[in-house]
């Protein structure tokens, strides 16, 4: 073969360089697109709901005239429902990554484990809701609670949970693990003074996407029986009930019935007067502007932590 | 810093929610059913509330007719919402759970036959038509107008329906086909009303159907059809007058509420009951459906007080049926 002329190494870059650009441009188009959509429906949500957003729409409960109908019992019941599925998925998912990564031997055992965790993180929603629907509202007596529905979503991002985890854990270059046990620290210090700390970051960022797909879920709820008309809020704890000498205990919340706000724009947009599509986008937008406040906080955790990791 | 310390201590509060809570509530009324009955039930639930200062708390759910008996049956709620009477097989499986109901009706909804209001050659149709059309041998075959009436023209049919679960399709089958659940397959299907509405009111050549309430909020986009009266041979469109009339027929069907016999032991629940049937008239015509006569809702508080038990259609449906009919039978469970 005959050595390149100057000439056409350059025709060789330039062509290379086109390429280059050419991707380039394709996946800012890509982005682009992405972007646009996302816009464009916030916008037109925004746009179309702008009429309905004030106060009175988040401390209203929904009624049968549009425009005084608000999403009090939605939005609580959405933060609240949110309450219990973190609190229930955040330390098993998390201990059961650590577990997975740290403390189990690598056999046959564990890796069906690990086959099933992948498994379950694609099992349809409405699986998960005619599941709990037999456990947790049958067979445990919780009834079509928030805490039923809580239990459910968590079951939901569990994968999600678990699997973000060991992704963090296995981000923690092997000389920190390493170097504190060869200064005498047994798995648990190791784990609690190191790979918990350094790992939070990104557990959080798995957390968090695993509750902005939770926020969005209607069906598996819809399946336990979440309810479309209801006016009144859970009890607060040590409120009066009503009944004398009574006030609600620290955890009746979790007992009572709710709705979510997926269900509330779900029936919104499915009923004959057109005035309560306004209603509607409205509450779409304000459930955006929930998950999008979600992720802003793991943002911000996820930076605040970074800082604090020093190797 | 996370520390695990506060690991330990979600886990505990998740633990106490887990397994420390108790359940006090007290005074709830339980509403589960059709999505054709929800909006008056919604109402009365709403201006209930209002009116006992919330001290009663109602809660409404949509789990359509079929799904709301389940509940129900299982003794799991007070009322249930029905767009149509028990069925033979709901009615063994409340009798096995020992639920004992009242069955009142509360409304008329009009099934309503709409169509593109540019539209000009669809003036009326007879149920023999309607039969052609919708039957399940017209599937593949009638497509276009004239097939079904040489009258018309010679342009394609576009088809708007109910999805197969709704009782809406029940009846509407039973009535225009001459059995229930028997229809052709090939047409735009859904549950949820308003795609209904946008496919008929975007294509001049579309016809389809659902309740009332649908037409009567998108009376600029629709244009509803009159159907002829079999018994009359005249041809009479929706309207709250033609179905307190009685003219509009077969399509109007009476919508009922069932409740719980044992729940009406409870205060609330009676006076839920009594406020429902005395606040009827106003709240249903708010909704656009269609109200009963008045004697209907007296007679509703009647068997309530006289407890009634039971159905009086034996599990089955039936087409063309008067709310005096109805309330002049004798119920059995």
């Amino acid at each position: 073969m005959q050595p390149m002329t100057t000439e056409q190494i350059r025709v060789l870059i330039a062509r290379g360089k086109l390429k280059d650009t050419i991707f380039q441009a394709i996946g800012i188009i890509c982005l682009a697109v992405g972007l646009l959509v996302i816009f464009l429906l916030v916008s037109d949500m925004l746009m179309r709901g702008l009429d309905r957003l004030n106060l009175a729409f988040f401390t209203e409960f929904a009624s049968r005239r549009a425009s005084q109908s608000g999403i009090l019992s939605a939005w609580v019941g959405t933060v609240l429902v949110m309450f219990v599925t973190a609190l229930a998925a955040v330390p098993l998912g998390v201990a059961a990554g650590i577990y997975l990564e740290e403390y189990a031997k690598r056999n046959w055992i564990t890796d069906i484990i690990e086959i099933n965790i992948t498994n379950l993180a694609a099992v349809p929603s409405i699986v998960y809701g005619l599941l709990s629907l037999g456990i947790f509202v049958y067979a445990f007596g919780f009834g079509q609670s928030i805490l039923s529905a809580g239990l459910t979503l968590a079951l939901l991002i569990l994968p999600i949970v678990i699997v973000s985890t060991r992704e963090a854990i296995r981000a923690i270059p092997a000389m920190i693990r390493e170097g504190s046990m060869a200064v005498g620290a047994t798995r648990w210090q190791t784990c609690r003074y190191h790979i918990i700390p350094y790992a939070m970051p990104g557990i959080l960022t798995g957390v968090i996407i695993g509750l902005a797909r939770a926020i969005g879920e209607t069906a598996p709820i819809i399946t336990i029986g979440a309810l479309t008309f209801i006016a009144f809020l859970p009890p607060v704890p040590f409120s009066a009930t009503g009944v004398e000498g009574v006030s609600a205990g620290l955890f009746d919340w979790v007992m009572s019935p709710f709705t979510v706000m997926p269900i509330q724009i779900f029936n919104w947009t499915s009923r004959p007067d057109p005035a309560f599509e306004v209603n509607a986008a409205a509450a779409g937008f304000v459930l955006m502007g929930m998950v999008l406040s979600m992720n802003a906080i793991a943002i911000y955790l996820r930076y605040r932590m970074r800082k604090n990791i020093k190797w | 810093m996370f520390k695990y310390s506060k690991l330990v201590s979600t886990m505990a509060v998740a633990g106490v929610a887990l397994f420390g809570a108790q359940v006090a509530q007290a005074q709830i009324i339980k509403i589960d059913g059709s999505s054709t009955v929800y909006p008056i039930t919604e109402a009365v639930a709403e201006d209930f509330q209002k009116a006992k200062k919330n001290a009663v708390k109602v809660t409404v759910g949509i789990s359509g007719t079929g799904g709301g008996f389940k509940k129900f049956c299982r003794d799991e709620t007070d009322i249930s919402d029905a767009s149509r009477p028990i069925t033979t097989k709901e009615m063994a499986d409340c009798k096995a759970a020992g639920v004992e109901y009242i069955e009142m009706p509360v409304a008329y909804d009009a099934l309503t036959v709409v169509i593109n209001p540019k539209n000009v050659f669809l003036k009326q149709a007879t149920v023999e038509e309607m039969k052609t059309l919708w039957e399940p041998a017209a599937q593949g075959k009638i497509t276009k107008w004239n097939q079904v009436n040489p009258a018309w023209p010679d342009a394609p049919v576009k088809l708007f329906g109910a999805g197969a679960d709704s009782g809406t399709f029940e009846y509407f089958t039973e009535a225009m086909v001459g059995k229930a659940k028997s229809s052709r397959g090939d047409y735009t299907a859904s549950e949820d009303d308003n795609v209904l509405v946008q496919g008929v009111s975007r294509d001049v050549n579309a016809i389809g159907y659902f309740g009332y309430a649908y037409y009567a909020e998108n009376t600029a986009r629709l244009k509803a059809l009159p159907i002829v009266n079999p018994k009359t041979g005249k041809a009479v469109e929706p309207s709250a007058a033609n179905v307190e009339n009685g003219s509009y027929a077969p399509l109007s069907r009476p919508i009922f509420i069932y409740v719980k016999a044992k729940s009406l032991e409870k205060p609330e629940v009676r006076e839920f009951v009594e406020f429902y049937m005395k606040n009827a008239d106003k709240l249903v015509r708010e909704v656009k459906y269609v109200p009963l006569p008045k004697a209907a809702y007296e007679g509703n508080v009647k068997h309530a007080k006289s407890k009634k038990i039971g159905t009086v259609f034996g599990g089955h449906n039936e087409i063309g049926v008067t709310v005096e009919d109805i309330l002049k039978r004798e119920a059995k469970m």
